[in-house]
């Protein structure tokens, strides 16, 4: 919307700009036009007003021409042919007036009178209609500043938004609970044992909180993370949990998206360990594909098939899949594999090294 | 029970160190015995049937069996004290008289308040073990599996491979590629378990999996019959033949 008439008080503030305008054209129609007083006083404000409001058109033409994008021809050009149209009309229209004025009895020199002050008329009307396109452009600047500003605005507080839900998804409450549990029963039992496993939660919550803010991390660090998060389920589990990892070296200084790892290791603990009384193995495999660039990612575990149901079931992969995608579009793979009680998420990512958080 | 008596419990948690946890603070109670402690829901159904102890400690998620099927396998005729990092289940372990719903971590003071409770409890009607799971039952989610006791054998079926279930006397049969098990159970509780979209009540004493259906036939005057794609013939009743065509004009 045109930024002079909405809000009605900016069209307020405008229009007592005019005022001076108005006085000081009325000055010159009787100093160097030598316009009767009273008729100068009549003519002046009346014209102001209405190239007050030809000067408002500016704005469009200011629009559609950004300073910063056209050349110079282009910017010159059209506003200079801009305030000629508008001149020319203003002094049609004061002309017009000036007829309207002639027929009372008071002014009977009104329309020579004008025609003297015609080209004074011209020349001020260019002047101010370019006048109002700086003034306009002033105010798309400001505008465009104001703008800027909302949009990081909302930027920022979607990024926190998201980074909030995924760590309200991501770190499963009874993860937590059933390791607090855990360290209870030890304080008692093994109190050196209790300890660690403090130091081991501890450690994963604050490497899991520092995540949040980077939107890709080495792999390096997400393996940290993780041996983090199975120091403590080792505690839980003791023998059950076999961690089996097969990671090539030249993969360390992949990038990936935080938490894209633990997720995955978390569900095979929550669905595949945890049921299986015996206890079952997870394997982590990650090798870079050199000549295509490509990083391939593999966790499988072992699953009881007939395992009663787990509530959350497949949050934690459809969260690491929707991450996936957010990051890597169509260029990344992801598929799940489920044969007889081996239970396999394959996912596959353009290898990337440097960290452009 | 006499007061000189000693009380049994048994431990069911598949976690070590939140047995240890149970077992320190019922150290503290010399007047009760753990009689025995286990890993998983076939072990605790085993172990429960072959010794019936006074109290039992219960987690939920578990393998094999979950806290609820096993209380279904049992019965609840003892005080029940759940034990579970999860508060979501907390309506439904009240729902099936449990004494008390410790959240872990606990602390000794919650702990000897679920026993008080649980002390006070002990005598008290339980209701039958079947019909919990009904009562139990959020509305909109079904089963997708029915566990049955057998002595100290558990059988899982998933509802998906059962063909029909027919209800005889206080038992019904769940059929599945023509073996049948028998539960104790009514054929109404069960229905109400199952979800309509598959399972049809086709007579007072027949519950259809609506895939197996191959045809409904007239049989003799004024009644019909289902035939399954094995061939099994099974009666409809008038208003079951009205409730089948409403769900089958409904799919096409």
């Amino acid at each position: 919307m045109h930024p002079i008439l909405t809000p009605i008080r900016r069209l307020g503030i405008y229009l007592l700009a005019w005022i001076p305008v108005a006085a000081l054209l009325g000055y010159l129609f009787v100093d160097v036009n030598r316009i009767p007083g009273a008729e100068a006083a009549i003519l002046a404000p009346l014209l102001c007003l209405i190239f007050a409001f030809d000067c408002l058109s500016a704005w469009y033409s200011c629009k559609v021409t950004p300073i910063e994008t056209s050349g110079y021809v282009r910017l010159l050009s059209t506003h200079l042919l801009g305030a000629g149209i508008m001149s020319a009309l203003w002094v049609v229209i004061g002309r017009g007036i000036a007829h309207l004025l002639a027929y009372s009895p008071s002014f009977p020199s009104a329309i020579v009178d004008y025609n003297r002050a015609a080209s004074l008329i011209f020349v001020a009307g260019l002047l101010l209609y370019l006048l109002a396109v700086g003034l306009f452009y002033k105010l798309l600047a400001m505008q465009q500043a104001q703008s800027l500003e909302q949009r990081l605005n909302e930027a920022k507080v979607l990024a926190r938004d998201a980074e909030l839900r995924a760590l309200k998804t991501q770190i499963n409450p009874h993860f937590l609970f059933n390791s607090l549990h855990s360290i209870s029963a030890l304080t008692s039992i093994d109190p050196s044992r209790a300890r660690d496993m403090c130091v081991a939660l501890a450690d994963f919550l604050r490497l899991t909180l520092g995540m949040g803010e980077k939107t890709v991390i080495p792999l390096e660090e997400e393996l940290a993370l993780l041996r983090k998060y199975l120091a403590v389920e080792k505690i839980r589990f003791g023998s059950r949990l076999d961690m089996k990892e097969s990671i090539d070296a030249e993969s360390l200084a992949c990038t990936v998206p935080p938490l894209l790892l633990q997720p995955l290791i978390e569900n095979a603990v929550a669905h595949g360990i945890a049921n299986l009384p015996e206890g079952g193995w997870i394997q982590l495999d990650i090798h870079r594909n050199g000549s295509e660039d490509w990083l391939q990612i593999s966790v499988a575990n072992n699953y009881d098939p007939d395992s009663p149901p787990r509530r959350r079931s497949g949050v934690g992969l459809v969260n690491v899949r929707s991450r996936m995608e957010a990051r890597y579009g169509s260029k990344a793979t992801f598929a799940v594999h489920k044969v007889d009680d081996r239970f396999e998420v394959k996912m596959g990512i353009p290898a990337e090294t440097v960290v452009n958080a | 029970m006499t007061s000189d008596k000693k009380w049994t419990a048994v431990i069911v948690d598949d976690e070590e160190l939140a047995r240890a946890v149970l077992h320190e603070m019922l150290s503290h109670h010399p007047e009760i015995e753990i009689i025995a402690e286990c890993a998983n829901g076939f072990e605790a159904v085993k172990s429960i049937t072959e010794r019936k102890p006074d109290l039992l400690f219960l987690d939920i998620q578990m393998p094999k069996l979950d806290g609820f099927e096993v209380l279904e396998l049992i019965g609840t005729d003892m005080a029940i004290i759940f034990a579970t990092a999860y508060d979501q289940y907390a309506l439904r372990a009240f729902e099936v008289h449990a004494a008390d719903y410790l959240l872990k971590p606990y602390g000794a003071d919650r702990f000897e308040a679920a026993l008080a409770r649980a002390k006070e409890r002990k005598g008290a009607k339980a209701p039958e073990p079947a019909e919990l799971r009904a009562s139990a039952t959020a509305p909109g989610h079904y089963a997708d599996r029915i566990v049955v006791r057998d002595g100290t054998n558990v059988h899982i079926i998933p509802t998906a491979k059962l063909d029909y279930i027919e209800a005889q006397d206080d038992y019904i049969a769940l059929t599945s590629r023509g073996s049948k098990v028998l539960k104790q159970q009514t054929i109404s509780s069960v229905e109400s378990l199952l979800d309509p979209k598959q399972f049809l009540r086709t007579h007072r004493s027949y519950i259809v999996n609506l895939d197996r259906v191959a045809k409904v036939e007239p049989y003799g005057k004024d009644s019909k019959v289902a035939i399954l794609h094995d061939g099994t013939k099974l009666p409809v009743s008038r208003a079951g033949y009205a409730r089948l065509r409403e769900v089958l004009e409904g799919k096409s």
